[in-house]
């Protein structure tokens, strides 16, 4: 007779196979059995949160990091709903998470229980697949499935729900490591052909421009070892959507920033003007292409994606390569290789002129601000940041709002997966317990949480999970006492009725800090700022750094609402000079 | 046009809207039609009827068949984003107008009168296969067979002759000639 094994110890027996090392969860009832077999299994260490959705938003801070999936452990009800806005939030940027969440008894599924929910149901539209466990016997296979459907093809966010009463029933366990691996959905349908075709167009470009995003994160980093290859070898300019900074090194001169509504001036015109758009990895978000109608108009256009169901789902492409974005690139450069193709010589005369135009948008310097000597403005707080932590490798994650695009613009990223950010969902509260979920995938790193003081207060608790496991994270507030978004769009579309974006009532940051047992410091001029994030870099402790910013600023560049790339509204020096008044407001 | 006050683009020019049959094989298994009627519902496609059963009970395969109406963009989306659902095995598109493919609903027509009434309810179906299920002396239940337009029809044309309950199915579809859809 073979040994049998309970579902808890079953789950474990999985997890130790998936090389599962951290757990983000919060323990409760319907859970008890599998927190009672945490004891055994030394070799995976479970971190407790303070509320379940930062669990969620720490196993997608590890595992954007790190490129292994995060996992998450929830009881039943509460906890269950708790961890939905960091399901949706990883199934909008791709992130790969394994969520287990404890149930009622089998038995008293459907009778309205205490904490019973129906768990499934709910994240059936915020996961890539889900499975509520009825038989102890599935559930080695759906454990195994849940690792597969999670980290292949696009990745995504799973959910295995197990009743309380699996968990204590006994089964067979044999090793799945031998088993015929399960079909993997998406396979690589590119062929030779396809990449013939965008070697030809690419041949053919005047003003071709790389428009990548997270796909190339997503893809590993041997993907941005490629790219690099890639663009070097073709000179064409490259643009990137928030999600996929850091793929490129964003101070190569070849770079054009960031593109979308705050994105640079060079490369929204860039992508308006281009006759050649290579998407690889991105998504056409309504962020990036502003209207569609006036979207990139004159261009040919090719997307790169691993989901078949990307392509043509906003913008019609000329030429669709499904696959993953490694493979894809690897096959290109190789192409381009044997043909002989130096584009970046070959092409350097007809693409030269191109450049030129996008040297003349780069005089404008769009990300140029009003700095000051009396005030803290939020850019130049980022810009000192980027430039006292940039000699070492640093990991940036943020919150939602002015500050994370004012990040984005000014923080310049060298290697992927060092930048984590909520883009899809846009989840104030992300930052805070994604640094946490950084910090102990990278233990040696410095990892500091570009933050408002807005956004932290949603997930502040978790502070105190940086504390219980010495995560000496940073979270760098830019304190401007407004949501500065929803401001700036009032100040911009709603005649500057500044509708209860205003934050009364405040916390003192530093001694909140003291109150939690970790260091508060607070920067109020700009003389102290170096000196003060020298300090905050120094300590080895989690910090709040209260930076007090100004109040009034506003981000730009911006595409306003409804308007195409090339119509950006520049930053006040442009505006001054430009004079946008009475007609030309309206439009914003 | 009044000025956008939205930080979302406008809404542009939409193309025709079609109709399509789609019919998605999928593993039978508990919440697969919630999965398949969730991404319906939660991406804003419309389904005009549905039908669902076991087709294959050795390989616990279901099939379900989607009449649906949208814009070519919106039924290339459909088809990609069901063929996305880890139950799914395989999805068929087909227009509706569609030579090559057959689609029939089936109904139910309770009528009750006399037999001079029932008869000439009868004689009216006759074009779609009437078979009488049940009669009794002052009803009958009419079974046919039909496309959804001329089902419409007839239980539009019914009610005169004392047509007093409707039921029916959603389409089913099957392509003609000796191939199977792959």
């Amino acid at each position: 007779m073979p040994k049998l094994y309970t579902g808890a110890e079953i789950l474990f027996k999985c997890l130790e196979e998936q090389k599962v090392n951290h757990i983000f969860g919060y323990p409760g009832g319907a859970v008890l059995p599998i927190y009672d077999e945490l004891k055994n299994h030394s070799s995976i260490k479970h971190i407790l949160v303070r509320h379940e959705q930062g669990a969620g938003h720490a196993a997608e801070g590890y595992a954007r990091s790190s490129g292994k999936p995060g996992v998450v452990l929830v009881t039943s009800g509460p906890g269950a709903t708790n961890v939905v806005t960091a399901l949706t939030d990883a199934y909008m940027d791709s992130v790969p998470l394994v969520c287990i969440s404890g149930q009622v008894p089998t038995h008293l599924i459907g009778t309205d229980a205490f904490q019973e929910c129906d768990t499934t149901g709910i994240t059936r539209p915020c996961t890539k697949h889900n499975w509520l466990v009825k038989d102890i016997k599935d559930l080695q296979k759906i454990m195994y499935e849940a690792f597969e459907v999670a980290t292949t093809g696009r990745p995504g966010p799973v959910l295995v729900d197990i009743p309380k009463d699996i968990q204590f029933a006994k089964t067979k366990y044999v090793s799945l490591k031998k088993e015929k691996k399960i079909e993997i959905k998406n396979k690589n349908r590119f062929n030779q052909k396809d990449i013939d075709q965008l070697i030809e167009l690419m041949n053919k470009a005047s003003k071709p421009i790389f428009y990548t995003g997270g796909g190339v994160v997503n893809s590993g980093p041997k993907a941005s070892e490629l790219l690099r290859e890639l663009v070097a070898l073709t000179g064409f300019p490259i643009t990137s959507t928030l999600q996929g900074l850091g793929s490129y090194p964003g101070d190569d001169n070849q770079f054009l920033g960031m593109l979308g509504m705050h994105g640079t001036y060079e490369a929204n015109n860039a992508m308006h003007d281009c006759d050649l758009l290579i998407n690889i990895g991105a998504r056409f978000d309504d962020r990036i292409t502003g209207k569609i109608d006036e979207f990139s108009p004159k261009s040919k256009k090719v997307h790169i994606d691993i989901d078949p169901s990307s392509i043509n789902k906003i913008i019609k492409v000329d030429l669709a390569i499904v696959g993953d974005v490694t493979d894809v690139i690897k096959s290109t450069t190789k192409t381009l290789k044997k043909k002989n193709l130096n584009l970046e010589k070959s092409n350097k005369q007809k693409i030269s002129k191109w450049w030129q135009q996008i040297q003349k948008w780069r005089t404008k310097q769009s990300l140029n601000f009003v700095n000051s000597d009396t005030i803290i403005k939020p850019q130049h707080a980022v810009q000192r940041l980027y430039e006292l932590t940039k000699k070492q490798d640093t990991f940036i994650t943020t919150e939602v709002g002015q500050h994370q695009m004012w990040a984005a613009q000014h923080y310049k990223f060298n290697k992927p997966n060092r930048w984590m950010t909520s883009g899809g969902l846009g989840t104030m509260g992300y930052g805070l317990p994604a640094a946490i979920g950084v910090q102990v995938a990278n233990p040696t790193k410095l990892v500091v949480d570009i933050a408002g003081e807005a956004s932290i207060l949603m997930t502040m608790q978790e502070i105190s999970t940086a504390i219980q496991y010495n995560l000496p994270i940073k979270i760098f507030i830019l304190n401007n006492q407004y949501m500065g978004m929803v401001r700036q769009w009032q100040e911009l579309l709603h005649e500057k009725n500044y509708s209860e974006s205003y934050s009364e009532a405040l916390p003192d940051f530093v001694k909140l800090a003291e109150a939690y047992g970790c260091v508060g410091i607070r920067a109020e001029h700009p003389d102290e700022l170096d000196e003060k994030i020298e300090e905050m870099i120094n300590v080895d402790k989690p910090v709040i750094f209260d930076c007090h910013v100004d109040q009034a600023e506003n981000c730009f560049p911006m595409i306003p609402s409804g308007k195409p790339h090339n119509q950006m509204l520049l930053g006040p020096k442009d505006q001054e000079e430009n004079k946008i008044t009475g007609k030309g407001k309206a439009l914003v | 046009m009044p000025k956008s006050k939205s930080a979302y683009s406008t809404p542009t020019k939409v193309s025709k809207l079609e109709t399509h049959i789609i019919v998605v094989w999928v593993d039978n298994e508990a919440s697969v039609l919630s999965r398949v009627v969730g991404l319906f519902s939660g991406r804003g496609y419309n389904i005009e009827s549905l039908a669902v059963a076991e087709v294959d009970q050795k390989n616990n395969l279901s099939r379900i068949t989607i009449v649906t109406t949208g814009t070519p963009e919106v039924i290339e989306q459909i088809v990609l984003q069901l063929k996305k659902l880890v139950p799914v095995h395989k999805v068929g598109n087909f227009k509706r107008e569609d030579k090559n493919v057959i689609f029939k609903e089936m109904a139910l027509f309770k009528v009750v009168g006399n037999s001079a009434k029932i008869n000439k309810a009868l004689n009216a179906c006759k074009k779609f296969n009437p078979v009488i299920l049940d009669q009794t002396k002052k009803s009958a239940v009419i079974q046919i067979t039909a496309l959804r337009r001329e089902i419409d029809k007839m239980a539009k044309n019914l009610k005169s002759h004392g047509l007093i309950s409707v039921s029916r199915t959603g389409a089913v579809a099957m392509t003609r000639g000796a191939e199977i859809f792959n």
